[in-house]
């Protein structure tokens, strides 16, 4: 017979052990995967998490693959935490990417400090747009925020694809449907420390991304704002008495992740693209909402929790082109992950107590022939 | 008073239920220490002891939630492991629990029907549960959907749940706390009933005074032992209040202090709210006064608008108007809570978990949740650990608040501690008003004489204390005026020592109209 017995404190050490078995199992089961498809299971999961970082440079990259992951989860988990789902980072990011792409490549000629700047600005602005729609949907009209969020995504997506082959589109591009590139002073320069010198791809986008998620720490854990998300998403009753507006919170928490998603459409392109395309983003809108769980809803958390994704979807790209193992497989190693999350969070929320019939009443007997 | 002679435990031979040596530990607390515990066919046996005394994980044990660490249980004179709740009713043991296990989102009688073995139709259910709700005065509608339904009317719907599996055992973890005078004494009738029928009654309560009117005998807990089963009637309250504490107790006389011609602290006039939902009671014009250094009590069975009072006073539903609510002149009537409470007020609503208190936070947190707008606790948006971890180390300390470790979760505490701290959170700061629905529902003897004293302390201070509560004997104990709340509308109040539980029972019930033989006209002034 099997118990689960509320916990009444979770403490740190077992989150961290369930999370570690959780990417454990993960493995064990890629390699199970790995087998059944006839590649050898440890040479896969080595090209797929060891290969992509066995070089230095590779690391550098690794961080860059991460950092839009890092930015829009360090957002969503406000969201998570006051019980909002917002769902639809990635059309988010995609309306981010927009927004700045739009003051780089037709206010370009501001002068050039300002240009970045404005951008980040007109980043944010555009994702946290896009956010207010499902955030009023919600407040006024009490409609779900998971389905809205997510349906302008695909709105989104429409919507980028419409102008970089139409209006935005660059009348040199032969056809292509790309808009010109940005200015010099629109785009995001790569980290150069004077004695080591360029560090592959790294780019000050990243180091941004690692303290923006130290800010969301500071944020969520020590200030009002921190507490007010957490009340709401724990006990949104306390909430009201303590005189918090759950309107308002959920105005806010839709801001905080859909500007975060914003921001890292804006750093995406502006560091690595240059220039609008129809695909801005490979889903990081939606791996974002795997990266945030990883990290247990702590912002300092989604720093590791979006290397170790990011090490993934670089291990995909390495795994097919060494093994010519199927890129989707990726996909399927983030379904189990999220997966033994979810089920790791069970054994971090109850404690199993297993229990044999009848074991009381042998133990009663051991007692009373111990005393005998 | 039921007269007639019954049967004491030991003198129909082999008991109906026996444990012998029951221990339980939860890792290095021993809950239950060797309790051991007899109860014959037909007995009322009382189990009394404060929270944390190991009531809860005992009764637990003989229902099959939980498996004791050593010891025996006897059933029927054979040794039992009772597995499951299922395995405890098919031996026909019942418990009605002090918090409901009921789906908020079905009807009474599909709640019900959940705990009855499949066949029965849901008409011939729906009857049975008249039938039943008539008979023995329980009034049920089997129709009704719970989450409509108030605290008391739901725990109704539990006893009558457990009423209709004709149990041969019935437990009561403190199935009176909800109901009015007349209305409990309908209930002991119905035990009483069935007690003559064979049925044995483990009847768990704080009510010394009901324990000794119903039951035969009592086993008292305190701190997971059993320190003695007395005939009930053979002791007074004191005296069991005392073996329970295990040391002696004081008692409060709150009404020696009429507060005639004092300030009014706190007006309501003319208080009206729609209903929110088809089911909730609205509020008809409440207007009434609470002037300093008086503790005015609102008397009223649950579902009567006591909830909606409670959101209209702490500023989570706000009306419409001009000096509906007013705190020493100031009208608040639009204000929400933070703003009530830079005004003076304090409020504890009904329940802990989740409204009053965040549960799965750590206490100063739940200290920062009532004072954030007062100013010590926050700088620039950003929170002053310190100074919070410090205001719930001062409120635990000022009011004997037991902390399991330093810090602790909300969550980690029992329910009297958790009230104490939610109460002294908020006395702490001397408001300039204390309002506070049922400050000692579900809490033990001695945390509630702690809190009573602790308002009326507040009161003698100059403060206006409104108690909003369902127990009677708390409302005489400490109230100097009473009013009550029924259907929605309240009573001019009077002041208690004119006034006796039966007319407070009988406004209570709606049997007497609100307006009815009130000297306390011009209150409203």
């Amino acid at each position: 017979m099997i118990n689960l017995v509320p916990r009444k404190e979770i403490p740190l050490r077992l989150t961290l052990m369930t999370t570690a078995v959780a990417v454990g199992l993960t493995l064990l089961a890629g390699a199970g995967i790995f087998g059944i498809l006839g590649y050898d299971p440890l040479a896969s999961l080595y090209q797929f998490f060891i290969a992509p970082v066995s070089r230095g440079y590779q690391v550098a990259d690794l961080f860059v693959k991460a950092c839009p992951l890092i930015i829009i989860a360090s957002g969503l988990v406000f969201s998570y935490r006051a019980n909002v789902w917002n769902i639809g980072a990635e059309g988010q990011m995609i309306l981010g990417a927009m927004f700045s792409g739009y003051v780089a490549l037709y206010w370009g000629g501001m002068p050039a400090p300002l240009l970045l700047p404005m951008m980040i600005l007109a980043g944010m602005l555009g994702g946290l747009a896009w956010a207010m729609i499902p955030a009023i949907l919600k407040t006024r009209f009490n409609t779900n925020e998971i389905l809205v969020s997510l349906m302008l995504t695909y709105v989104a997506v429409l919507f980028i694809d419409w102008t970089v082959r139409g209006p935005w589109r660059d009348p040199m591009s032969f056809g292509f449907p790309l808009t010109p590139m940005y200015p010099d002073a629109g785009l995001i320069p790569k980290v150069d420390l004077p004695v080591v010198g360029r560090l592959a791809q790294l780019h000050w986008g990243v180091i941004g991304a690692l303290v923006l998620s130290l800010v969301a720490w500071f944020v969520l854990r020590r200030t009002m704002v921190g507490f007010q998300v957490k009340v709401m998403g724990d006990a949104p009753r306390a909430g009201r008495f303590a005189g918090f507006s759950p309107a308002l919170v959920t105005i806010l928490v839709l801001a905080i992740s859909g500007g975060a998603a914003g921001l890292a459409g804006m750093v995406e392109v502006s560091a690595n693209i240059g220039q609008l395309q129809p695909n801005i983003s490979f889903g990081y809108g939606f791996t974002a909402i795997i990266v945030a769980f990883l990290a247990r809803l702590n912002p300092l958390g989604v720093i590791i929790a979006g290397l170790v994704v990011a090490l993934a979807e670089m291990g995909g790209d390495s795994a097919q082109i060494a093994m010519g193992i199927p890129k989707v497989v990726t996909g399927v190693f983030k379904g189990i992950l999220l997966f033994m999350l979810l089920a790791g969070e069970t054994f971090n929320r109850y404690h199993v107590e297993f229990r044999l019939p009848g074991a009381a009443a042998r133990s009663a007997a051991a007692k009373e022939t111990g005393g005998a | 008073m039921n007269g007639s002679p019954r049967p004491t435990g030991p003198s129909t031979g082999a008991p109906l239920l026996a444990a012998h040596g029951i221990c339980k530990r939860f890792g290095d607390f021993t809950a239950n220490d060797e309790v051991g515990f007899e109860i014959a066919a037909g007995e009322i046996h009382a189990l009394l002891g404060e929270n944390g005394a190991g009531k809860s994980t005992f009764v637990k044990m003989v229902y099959g939630l939980l498996q004791p660490d050593s010891g025996q249980i006897v059933w029927r004179g054979e040794p039992v492991t009772i597995r499951s709740p299922q395995h405890a009713r098919d031996l026909g043991i019942g418990m009605v629990f002090q918090h409901f296990s009921l789906f908020q989102a079905l009807t009474v009688a599909e709640n019900i029907a959940l705990a009855l073995p499949p066949g029965e139709s849901l008409e011939d259910l729906s009857a049975r549960v008249r039938e039943m709700s008539t008979e023995y005065g329980i009034g049920v509608d089997p129709d009704a959907r719970i989450h409509n339904l108030s605290v008391g009317e739901q725990q109704r719907v539990e006893i009558v749940r457990c009423l209709l599996q004709d149990p041969s055992l019935l437990i009561m973890d403190e199935p009176t706390s909800v109901l009015t005078p007349q209305e409990t004494d309908q209930l002991f009738d119905v035990l009483r009933r069935f007690s003559k029928a064979g049925v044995a009654i483990l009847f768990i309560s704080h009510k010394l005074e009901e324990i000794r009117a119903l039951t035969q005998r009592a086993t008292v807990l305190r701190r997971g032992q059993n320190v003695g089963t007395v005939d009930s009637a053979s002791r007074s309250s004191k005296q069991l209040a005392e073996m329970m504490v295990g040391s002696s107790v004081g008692e409060i006389d709150g009404q020696d202090r009429p507060a005639d011609g004092a300030d009014a602290l706190l007006t309501v006039s003319g208080l009206t709210r729609a209903p929110a939902t088809p089911f909730a009671t609205p509020l008809r014009g409440l207007s009434f006064t609470a002037r300093a250094g008086e503790v005015l009590g609102i008397a009223g069975i649950a579902g009567n608008g006591q909830d909606e009072l409670m959101e209209a006073l702490t500023g989570e539903w706000t009306g419409r108007g001009q000096n509906v609510i007013t705190i020493a002149g100031a009208c608040i009537t639009r204000e929400g809570p933070s703003r009530r409470r830079q005004n003076g007020i304090g409020f504890v609503p009904e329940e802990r978990n989740g409204h009053a208190a965040v549960p799965g936070m750590s206490l100063s947190d739940n200290a920062l949740l009532t004072a954030h707008s007062l100013g010590s606790m926050v700088e620039r948006g950003v929170i002053k650990g310190a100074v919070t971890r410090q205001a719930a180390a001062e409120v635990a300390a000022a009011f004997d608040v037991r902390l399991p470790q330093e810090n602790p979760m909300a969550s980690a505490l029992s329910g009297g501690n958790l009230q104490k701290f939610v109460v002294g959170r908020e006395i702490l700061r001397r408001p300039r008003v204390f309002i506070v629905s049922q400050p000692t529902w579900g809490v033990d003897v001695g945390a509630a004489l702690f809190i009573r004293r602790a308002m009326l302390e507040l009161a003698e201070a100059g403060s206006a204390v409104v108690m909003i509560s369902q127990d009677l004997e708390e409302i005489f104990a400490i109230s100097h005026r009473v009013a009550v709340l029924h259907d929605g509308a309240m009573s001019a109040p009077m002041v208690t020592a004119d006034t006796t539980a039966e007319t407070v029972g009988l406004l209570m019930g709606g049997s007497v109209p609100l307006d009815s033989g009130m000297a306390g006209k011009g209150d409203a002034a």
